[in-house]
Order: C-alpha cells, then sequence, then structure tokens
C-alpha cells in the first residue's frame, strides 16, 4: 500500500472528517446552486413585510417585505467569498513571514518576529474596525483582504517554529551545499515537509475569516452594496426582529455560519488524525 | 523576571505607539477625507462650502504639516483629549467612553474568569471520564464556532421572548433610575444575566477542549508514564498534568483577550447592552469617527493591560520564568 493511498484510506475511515466534509458540501452546493431557486432579487422589497415562513417565502420575509431565503443563499456566497480569500491571504501571509523568519534566522527573524508579536496582540477587531469605518465604499473582496492581512500571526508563528526544527535536517543542508538559492529551498525543501500543516493552518484561516467577516458586518460595517449573512443579523437586530418574534430571519444566518464553522473545526481534528498516526483511533 | 517582564513591558509600550499611530494615519490614508463629508452634507453654495471647508481644515489643525499633526495628536492624547462626540455632542469623548467602561468590567471580567476557570476544571475531567467526553466535545466545537452575536440573539429569543424570563435589551429597567438600592441592584443583575451567560458559554467551549487536549497530551508524556511506573497514584499523576497543562492555557487566555474583546462588542450590539460595544455601533450609525477612534483607543488600552496582568501571573505560576530559564 502506498504512502497516499493509505492517507486517503484513513481519510476514509475518519468519521470527524466525514461529518465535517459532508456539511461543508452541503452548504456549498446550496451556495452555488440555491440563488438560481430564489425567485427574488435579496434586497427587493417583494412580499408583506414580517411574513413568516410559506410556500411562496421560504424563509418568510424581513420588516420590508424582502425575501429571507434570497439573501440567505446569496450572504452564503459572500460567506465563503470571505472563508476562500480571507483565509487565503492570511495563510499565505502566515507561511511566507514564518518561513523567512523561521529558515533565515538572525537580524530578519528579529523584525519579523517582532512584527508579528505586535501584531498578534493587537485586537484584530478594533483595526478592522477603524479601517472599515473610514471607507465610504464596501465590498466583499476589500473586506476579505483586510481580513487576510491582519489574521497570519499566529500562522506565522507556529509555521516559524516549525521551520526551526526542519532547517538543520540533513537533507536542507544538502539542498544548500548543492547550491540552491534560499527561495528555492523554503519552497521546495521545506514547505512540502509541513504541507499537511499548512492545510489545517488554511482551514482554520478559513473559519476565522468567517468568523470575523460575520463579526464586523453585524458591527454594521460590512459590504455597503451586497448582502452577507452577518448584515442580515444586523438588519434583523436593527429593525426589531427579536421584539416582534420573527425567529425566521434571525436564526438562519447564524445557524449556517455555525455550522460551516464547526464542520470546519471538526475537519481539521479529523485531518489531524490522519496526518499524525499516533492520533489515529485504530 | 525582571528581564523578562520589562522585555514583555517594551513590546507592549511599542505595540502602543504602533495603534496610535494606526489611529492617526487611517483617517489621513483613506478616501474622501471627513471634511469634505461634513461641508457637503450641509448642502451650501460652492463658494460658502470652501469658506467652510477652510475654516474646518484650520478648526481641526489639517492645514499643518504632517508631522506637526501628529505631535499635537500625541500631545492631545496624554492630555486625556480624545476630541468631542459628535453623537452625543458636546460631551467629550473620554468622560462618553467613561460611562461605558464599568458596564465592559461588570460583564467581560466575570465572564472570562468563570469560563476559564470552569473550562479548565470541566475539561480536565472530560480528559478521564468517557461519557462527559462523548459530550462536552462536539459541545464544545459547536460552541466555539458560534458567532457571539448569534448566540445572543439565540437566548435572547428563546428566554426573552418564547419564555418571558429575561429582559432583553439595555442594562436597566427604562423605568428605573441608578440609585443604590436592593431594587436596582436586582434588576441590574436580571439585565446582565443573558449578555453574561452567551460569552459565557461560547468561551466555556473553547477551554474546555483546549484543556482536554493538553491533558491528554500530558498524561502520555514522559515524566507521567515515569510516574505511573513508580506506583504513583492516578490522582498524583493526573494533578502534575494539570499544573503542567495550565500553562499553555494562560498564554492562550492572552491571545485570546482581542478575540474575546470582539465578541463582547457584538454580544452587547446584540442586547444594547450599554458598554464599548453599543458606542462603537452608534459611533458608526451616527458617523462619529472621534467616538469610534476613541473606542479603538481604549479597546487597544485594555487589551495590553490585560495582557501585562497575565505576564505577571504567568511569572507568579511557571518558576522558570521566574528563574530567567526562559528565553523568550
Amino acid at each position: 500500500m502506498g504512502s497516499r493511498s493509505e492517507l486517503l484510506y484513513f481519510a476514509w475511515r475518519n468519521v470527524k472528517l466525514r461529518i465535517g466534509l459532508g456539511i461543508l458540501l452541503v452548504f456549498t452546493l446550496a451556495a452555488l446552486i440555491g440563488p438560481y431557486f430564489a425567485h427574488h432579487d435579496p434586497n427587493a422589497y417583494v412580499g408583506p413585510p414580517g411574513y413568516p415562513p410559506s410556500a411562496e417565502y421560504w424563509l418568510g420575509t424581513t420588516t420590508f417585505g424582502q425575501d429571507v431565503y434570497s439573501q440567505f443563499v446569496h450572504g452564503l456566497r459572500s460567506t465563503f467569498v470571505v472563508g476562500l480569500l480571507g483565509g487565503g491571504i492570511g495563510t499565505i501571509l502566515g507561511v511566507c513571514i514564518g518561513l523567512l523568519a523561521g529558515y533565515r534566522g538572525g537580524w530578519v527573524d528579529e523584525i519579523l518576529n517582532m512584527f508579528t508579536n505586535i501584531i498578534l496582540i493587537l485586537p484584530t477587531l478594533a483595526v478592522l474596525i477603524i479601517i472599515a469605518a473610514y471607507l465610504t465604499v464596501r465590498g466583499i473582496v476589500v473586506e476579505s483582504i483586510f481580513i487576510g492581512c491582519t489574521s497570519w500571526p499566529w500562522a506565522a508563528r507556529a509555521i516559524r517554529a516549525q521551520t526551526f526544527s526542519l532547517r538543520v535536517r540533513e537533507f536542507v543542508d544538502l539542498a544548500r551545499m548543492s547550491g540552491r538559492g534560499t527561495l528555492k529551498i523554503m519552497l521546495t525543501e521545506i514547505a512540502p515537509n509541513m504541507m499537511s500543516y499548512l492545510f489545517m493552518v488554511f482551514i482554520l484561516q478559513f473559519g476565522g475569516a468567517i468568523l470575523n467577516a460575520a463579526t464586523l458586518d453585524f458591527i454594521g460595517l460590512g459590504p455597503t452594496q451586497g448582502v452577507s449573512l452577518g448584515l442580515m443579523l444586523n438588519n434583523a437586530v436593527l429593525w426589531a426582529a427579536l421584539q416582534l418574534g420573527m425567529w425566521w430571519w434571525l436564526i438562519p444566518p447564524g445557524a449556517a455560519i455555525t455550522a460551516i464553522v464547526g464542520a470546519l473545526y471538526v475537519m481539521n481534528v479529523g485531518l489531524d488524525e490522519i496526518f499524525n498516526p499516533k492520533l489515529r483511533e485504530l | 523576571m525582571a528581564r523578562y517582564l520589562s522585555r514583555k513591558l517594551m513590546i507592549y509600550i511599542f505595540t502602543f505607539f504602533v495603534a496610535v499611530t494606526i489611529d492617526w494615519l487611517i483617517p489621513r490614508l483613506m478616501p474622501g477625507n471627513p471634511v469634505d463629508i461634513m461641508v457637503s452634507r450641509m448642502a451650501l453654495r460652492a463658494d460658502v462650502a470652501e469658506v467652510m471647508r477652510s475654516y474646518y481644515l484650520r478648526a481641526f489643525q489639517l492645514d499643518l504639516p504632517l508631522w506637526q499633526q501628529y505631535l499635537n495628536f500625541w500631545a492631545a492624547l496624554l492630555r486625556g483629549d480624545l476630541g468631542i462626540s459628535i453623537w452625543l455632542f458636546p460631551q467629550p469623548v473620554l468622560s462618553v467612553i467613561a460611562r461605558a467602561v464599568p458596564y465592559d468590567l461588570f460583564l467581560l471580567v466575570p465572564a472570562i474568569l468563570l469560563s476559564w476557570i470552569l473550562g479548565n476544571q470541566i475539561g480536565a475531567m472530560a480528559a478521564r471520564v468517557r461519557w462527559l467526553d462523548n459530550t462536552i466535545l462536539p459541545l464544545g466545537y459547536i460552541l466555539t464556532a458560534t458567532p457571539y452575536m448569534w448566540l445572543a440573539l439565540l437566548l435572547a429569543w428563546a428566554l426573552g421572548h418564547v419564555v418571558k424570563i429575561f429582559p432583553i435589551a439595555g442594562a436597566y429597567s427604562f423605568n428605573i433610575r441608578p440609585h443604590l438600592s436592593w431594587l436596582f441592584i436586582k434588576d441590574l443583575l436580571w439585565h446582565w444575566f443573558l449578555p453574561f451567560l452567551s460569552l459565557f458559554l461560547v468561551m466555556f467551549g473553547g477551554w474546555a477542549i483546549g484543556m482536554r487536549n493538553m491533558i491528554i497530551y500530558e498524561l502520555e508524556a514522559e515524566y507521567s508514564r515515569y510516574l505511573g511506573s513508580l506506583g504513583a497514584s492516578q490522582r498524583l499523576i493526573r494533578r502534575y498534568a494539570f499544573r503542567n497543562a495550565i500553562l499553555p492555557q494562560i498564554t492562550g487566555l492572552a491571545l485570546q483577550l482581542g478575540a474575546i474583546v470582539a465578541g463582547a462588542v457584538a454580544t452587547e450590539i446584540a442586547f444594547a447592552y450599554p458598554g464599548t460595544g453599543y458606542l462603537i455601533l452608534q459611533a458608526v450609525q451616527n458617523q462619529d469617527y472621534f467616538l469610534l477612534q476613541g473606542c479603538f483607543l481604549f479597546i487597544i488600552t485594555g487589551v495590553l493591560l490585560a495582557n501585562f496582568v497575565i505576564d505577571i501571573i504567568y511569572t507568579l505560576v511557571d518558576p522558570r520564568t521566574r528563574l530567567g530559564m526562559v528565553g523568550e
């Protein structure tokens, strides 16, 4: 049995991974095809205000008569965009800074480490609030970029520590002796040896970006045009969904975020068991 | 120990410096400066608008060279002058924030401490009791994945709307004026409970999972095995494991502070609880930039101070840092 097929074998046997992937798949499908089943524009005032779920409005309507189902599936899309983009940027920045600091050491490490520590202590959301408040036009892409640019420090720290232990190995010495460049060694010798870890970093960054975006949108600093799950919650609170008991407006957005982020966390634990033979339950 | 703490303190001072610089820089970097927005909102004739514009530029000292603006910003800050709130004109930002702080502390301190202590205890228990592990672990993952504001809304809807037990907004009833009496204190606690509970639950999940994993890791460590082979009781081994596992949890608390503050902001907004989070919502809706920047600085300062307190506690708990055996 080759090592790849062995990994796949354990991946398939892992219940946590299957549950996580399953939930994620359901929501991905909902985000991809859901909007085609929406009969109404997410922000258009189409129906009777504050109407509970019915055959015409699957998830009811808002105080203004907007279709909650349509908002929900479109919001799911922006959630995945923020997760992929914000999580991706956060991972890439974390990997680059962590690898560079760990491999080069010396003053490069000193400076990068100082920088990492400072961004690590700064409360991310406070910084995001200040930036977003001064942007008069905000989009999902810009939001994701800012989220990615502030979420990398813990990843950089962990990758730096791993690089430290990898760079003294023989195969890295050999590559160095054979005259390979720093960048090449970092990307072809060191990074592949922690690929499984990098993948897990991406999953956690993905979930973190979604949660950060939801909080930012909830404060009212989300996209000025368009829909997102956090924005739905923000509007629901501002327009008294709670006092009027409009549960169909309050519950779906948060339930979706919880399910997606929870699925990512469970997947992460499952992957940890697959990549780390010590944790496998045989 | 002094070396360890002074090094940490240096990083915090430097971070504060960076934060203040961000606070100063962002409004000047972003497109569309606030003065233009303010003038355009007055809808004046073109020539009058120009006069107003230059008046405001001078009033806010935006006509000075940048380095002088920066120094003035620091000077004002050190005098405790954070500007005037636009939302609650003409109250100074500092006094607006000062009124919100007690509510923040009242909510956050018990929620953080209780969730951390209970989370660690229950997590450690889950590491050795099978049924507890099977319930706490999935529950913990669901709780940590929950956005703070959604759990807040869920609790408010379930316990405040469907079953009308708890109030869903404010820090005290609108028909009571704050005063020192049993009636008021009861009312205050009644309003405090749901925001507290939702913060507590989300944080609790994270600590319980963290502690459970750490304990399992420690029980597999060589020293635990060695103690076991010496014939030490399980209780003793677990006590050692717990004391070792608590250290990363303390560091984790410091690292989580930013996320916790974000959660508190969202929770306060969900419950219209008059802390800093609620101020931020009002500042955003009223485009009150001074108030927003004041809240930003307040949050940063709070997080940095809390970090330093945790560092001091860490040196007390971990003898290695006290004796200078840890490099960091």
